[in-house]
């Protein structure tokens, strides 16, 4: 057993309006090193105890005002700067979107901030001793009673005053609190070997776990839940073929069921020629037909086939469908260039299907028709 | 409880006299200029004339709410100022004589008051079923009784309880309170819907009940901090009023001041962020002109000053700087108003004359007769009530 040293002298009180009491004469006896404990916070205790106002609020300031900022700033520079988007058509830095976000993340660095001072600064964390720990004194005044100590590093100490102090105030179980230097001196309980072994353990066990859940217990039966299978998908090696294709192609001289393959590729004027429109203009092909040219034709076509594109000149505008060139061109020739693409525009064989094609040659004929009506039509 | 009552060491003694010659003073010019620009130009006094009618509103209903939460919630440091904020609400006597005028210009104010701009107009003729002039008026008929009945209830038992030192009147006053708490919240709503929000009948907010309620309880909690001191200064309160009391008020109003904060940036967010033609006119219109210039003031008149200048825990203990902020904020809540209203009148810029003085001296003149009428009748604390005694020795 080490040497006691004197922490200080307590005494109990049993009412609120006691320990008031005790906590003003305190102050007006002269002593300043000294502490009221109390099961929850009493009305005018700081007063009675003479305090100045917390300095913890400067921290708190400090921390939501620097919270404020970097958020300004990290959205500043990823929305504004960094990667500019646009959002709900607002300007790259639009203020007022931010405000929600500054006031959360002020919030959010006041309160870890103010805390951590608190720990690290106030309570210097992680030492987590205090000579006051697991005495009868603490005990009481966690449950039902009022307590008040005055420590012996007070400059007006004196053990026998203190004791005649006391019995002036009343104080019930007035007693000493002795403490061991070396358990103040002993290094943190956090810093014992159990607990940092602990600590250890508990990271690696919750890591190997991850790792094996993750990387191998879901691909084992039955917890991958079928999603891995032995067939092959796209872009994957075939062990079984020799070229190691996993995706075949078709067998020469055939074609899928359903699929009609188109027959000129290469050879426009033939396809005009050659081909013939199968749909006859009634009022349910035009109305595919303007569907799907509303649809695919008409953001660079413009609306009347006009080539006024709706795209703004992001692309070159097409030349208009209403030219001598395409009124003469046959409904064959049309086909082919929806099909086959033409310069920049692309083929629409995978957005259109035959029909569909055919019925957006008669739209576009009855296009041409509205610009470039004969005269039998006014009749 | 009935010995400690006796402690109380409380003389009822007037009021300066300087207080009502102010008060009575300002009225009378404030009068002057209010009737002789009724006579001048009678659209833009009708449009002053409504906002010092909901600043009054907010005066009077703000402490009459006051007045009820206190009882409600069962607090005690408040009661010892009960009597202020009772004062404060006979503001709510004088409300349906300045509504009158407010009532005869409806023409000049409200553009779904003309019929036939209603019946071309599809949104309007949507809305015709609540707003329209019969229904207009009983509504407001309506709120006006509903509030002064609550406002003569609560006074009166309180009054009472001063010479018959009854309990069971506090216990009254919580019942009738409990009732007026929901018909507070409908009519505050309603009547800022009503008289400001139909002056833009197109616009609509669903916060902006809400967000009159902020102001109303910063323009309340700022007159009874204001008086609160003032009448302290003067010893004409108890003894024993310490910092603790003061804390109490100014804690209050500067988290009314984020409150407002909030749902003003709230209302504005939604629609900056929908973005939608037939809501952010509204903003537009107060973003035009010189109007921008204004609509910045008012972050800066109602937010910013107010927030750091109660921000330190002294501050809100310096009787000084309390007595600063409470008239700033009442200011700015008159700024808030004019705000709210005045860009309907006109939409070019802001508009400020002798006018727009004359109001506000007698909205002043107007608070201060009516509480000083009730301050030398009655007594500045509430000697009867059971709560007194802790109030008064309420420490933080």
């Amino acid at each position: 057993m080490s040497e006691k040293i004197l922490h200080s002298y307590s005494g109990i009180f049993d009412t609120p309006d006691e320990i008031i009491h005790a906590a003003e004469k305190t102050v007006e006896a002269g002593y300043t090193k000294f502490d009221v404990n109390t099961p929850y916070p009493i009305h005018g205790m700081p007063k009675a105890m003479n305090l100045e106002p917390s300095k913890l609020g400067y921290a708190a300031l400090v921390f939501g005002l620097s919270g404020t900022l970097t958020a300004l700033f990290v959205m500043y520079w990823m929305a504004a700067i960094d990667y500019p988007i646009t959002v709900g058509g607002k300007p790259f830095f639009a203020f007022p979107k931010y405000i929600p976000i500054m006031f959360e993340v002020t919030v959010l660095a006041a309160a870890i901030g103010t805390v951590s001072t608190m720990l690290f600064f106030f309570f210097k964390f992680p030492n987590n001793a205090h000579p006051l720990h697991d005495t009868s004194y603490m005990k009481k005044v966690s449950s039902d009673k009022y307590g008040l100590i005055i420590q012996a590093d007070d400059p007006k100490f004196n053990e026998d005053e203190v004791k005649v102090f006391f019995a002036s105030l009343h104080a019930k179980d007035v007693e000493p609190v002795y403490y061991d230097m070396e358990d103040i001196n002993a290094s943190p309980k956090i810093y014992d070997k159990k607990f940092i072994g602990g600590l250890a353990l508990t990271f690696i066990l919750v890591s190997g776990i991850t790792y094996f859940t993750l990387n191998k217990l879901m691909f084992m039966v039955p917890f991958n839940w079928m999603m891995y299978q032995d067939k092959l998908t796209v872009q994957e090696k075939s062990s079984v073929f020799p070229d190691e294709f996993g995706v075949r192609a078709p067998v020469a001289g055939t074609v899928a069921r359903g699929f009609m393959p188109y027959e000129f590729p290469n050879e426009p004027e033939l396809a005009g020629e050659v081909l013939l429109n199968p749909l006859v203009p009634t009022e349910k092909n035009l109305a595919l037909g303007k569907k799907k040219y509303d649809t695919y034709c008409s953001p660079c076509h413009g609306d009347f086939g006009d080539g006024d594109s709706r795209l703004r000149g992001q692309f070159p505008n097409p030349p208009s469908l209403h030219s001598e060139k395409v009124r003469n061109w046959s409904d064959g020739r049309i086909f082919h260039v929806i099909t086959m693409g033409q310069n920049i525009m692309p083929s629409y064989s995978s957005q259109l299907t035959r029909e569909e094609k055919w019925a957006t040659v008669l739209y576009v004929r009855a296009l041409e028709r509205s610009k470039n009506a004969k005269e039998s039509d006014l009749k | 409880m009935s010995s400690s009552q006796s402690n109380v060491d409380y003389q009822h003694k007037p009021l300066p006299s300087s207080f009502t010659k102010i008060g009575t003073a300002l009225l009378a010019i404030g009068l002057i200029i209010v009737i002789i620009g009724y006579f001048i130009d009678p659209t833009r006094a009708a449009f002053n004339n409504l906002i010092l009618l909901m600043f009054l509103v907010s005066i009077g209903l703000g402490s009459l709410f006051l007045v009820g939460i206190e009882y409600l919630g069962g607090a005690v440091w408040s009661t010892p100022f009960r009597r202020i904020t009772e004062f404060l609400a006979s503001v709510l006597i004088v409300i349906p004589i300045i509504a009158i005028p407010v009532y005869m210009h409806m023409h000049d104010l409200y553009h779904w008051t003309h019929n036939e701009a209603v019946q071309a107009d599809k949104l309007l003729k949507g809305k015709e079923p609540y707003l329209n002039l019969e229904f207009f008026t009983i509504r407001i008929v309506v709120f006006l009784l509903i509030w002064l009945a609550f406002y003569f209830l609560l006074t009166k038992n309180s009054k009472k309880q001063d010479t018959s030192k009854d309990q069971g009147l506090t216990k009254k006053n919580i019942k009738i309170s409990a009732i007026f708490m929901p018909f507070f919240a409908l009519t505050i709503t309603f009547s800022a819907i009503d008289w400001m929000m139909s002056l833009e009948p197109h616009w609509f907010s669903t916060i902006y009940g809400v967000y009159y309620f902020s102001g109303t309880m910063l323009a309340a909690l700022a007159a009874t901090t204001y008086l609160l001191i003032y009448l302290n200064e003067r010893k004409l309160l108890f003894k024993g009023l310490n910092q603790d009391h003061y804390y109490s008020f100014g804690a209050l109003l500067f988290a009314f001041t984020n409150f407002w904060a909030y749902i003003a940036f709230s209302q504005f967010l939604l629609i900056y962020y929908a973005n939608m033609p037939e809501e952010t006119f509204w903003y537009l219109a107060r973003w035009e002109g010189s109007w921008i210039v204004f609509s910045i003031g008012l972050i800066i008149v109602h937010f910013v000053v107010p927030y750091f200048g109660l921000l330190s825990q002294p501050s809100k203990m310096n009787p000084k700087r309390l007595k600063f902020m409470s008239l700033w904020i009442l200011f700015a809540h008159f700024y808030d108003l004019y705000w709210l209203i005045m860009p309907t009148y006109n939409k070019e810029g802001i508009v400020f004359g002798w006018m727009e003085l004359g109001f506000p001296l007698l909205a002043v003149g107007i608070v201060a007769l009516m509480f000083g009428l009730k301050a030398n009748k009655q007594n500045l604390i509430p000697v009867g009530d059971p709560k007194l005694i802790r109030g008064i020795n309420f420490r933080l």
